[in-house]
């Protein structure tokens, strides 16, 4: 287009939009947790999504350790009624 | 050999203060009568379930640790079966770090002016990376 050539450089409409992604991390690993508490509903809650639905790894950055571990937490958590099985906006 | 366990039940919130104790005591009782320890014990209160059990919405919920042969856990849920007042129970086995999760836990709700807050270090922002 005309606009670029004319100093030779490309310009843009809208500033150009560099995805800076940050690096996950394994939020465990990093504070030291070694135990995830069942018992903590609040704590758990980061781990699930509107639903109650367990979020996957990648999207939570927590490490296969301690994700299983979450998991079985939720999963006890749910049966003494602390976490719904399934509902509608939690949080 | 004695393990460490923790248990949690929830009871009718049809019961009043005297058979709720009366019901903890049954549960303490039993333990101790089978060579168990009772290490604490901590009354959570009247609280909302998540979801309802047996038409109920809410629980008189109750934990309690302790140490135990492994043969009464079967003795201990049997009892809890039977046990019309108990909607829900839930008896873990603690491994060495949950054994010392508990511990700290334990004193922070002893003296909670002490040890504030140390397990809860990481208030990670929401994370609403969804692609990929």
């Amino acid at each position: 287009m005309a606009q670029n050539n004319n100093n030779g450089e490309i310009r843009y409409l809208n500033p150009p939009t560099v995805e800076v992604r940050k690096k996950k991390y394994c939020r465990f690993k990093k504070a030291g947790i070694k135990y995830v508490d069942y018992k903590d509903a609040e704590f758990l809650k980061k781990f699930l999504n509107e639903q109650g639905k367990i979020l996957p790894r990648r999207i939570t950055g927590t490490s296969l350790k301690f994700q299983r571990k979450v998991a079985q937490a939720i999963k006890r958590a749910r049966s003494i009624a602390l976490l719904p099985y399934v509902t509608d906006l939690l949080k | 050999m004695l393990k460490q366990y923790e248990t949690v039940f929830i009871a009718t919130p049809v019961l009043s203060d005297v058979q709720m104790k009366d019901a903890v005591a049954k549960y303490t009782d039993l333990i101790k009568a089978n060579g168990g320890e009772v290490v604490y014990e901590e009354d959570w209160g009247l609280k909302q379930l998540a979801y309802s059990i047996q038409h109920k919405t809410s629980g008189f919920y109750y934990l309690i640790e302790f140490k135990a042969d492994p043969q009464f856990i079967g003795t201990l849920e049997t009892q809890y079966r039977r046990d019309e007042r108990i909607l829900r129970y839930l008896t873990v086995a603690l491994d060495s770090n949950a054994v010392a999760y508990a511990e700290k836990r334990r004193n922070n709700k002893l003296n909670p002016k002490a040890a504030p807050e140390q397990e809860e270090a990481p208030k990670v922002e929401e994370e609403t990376v969804t692609e990929e």
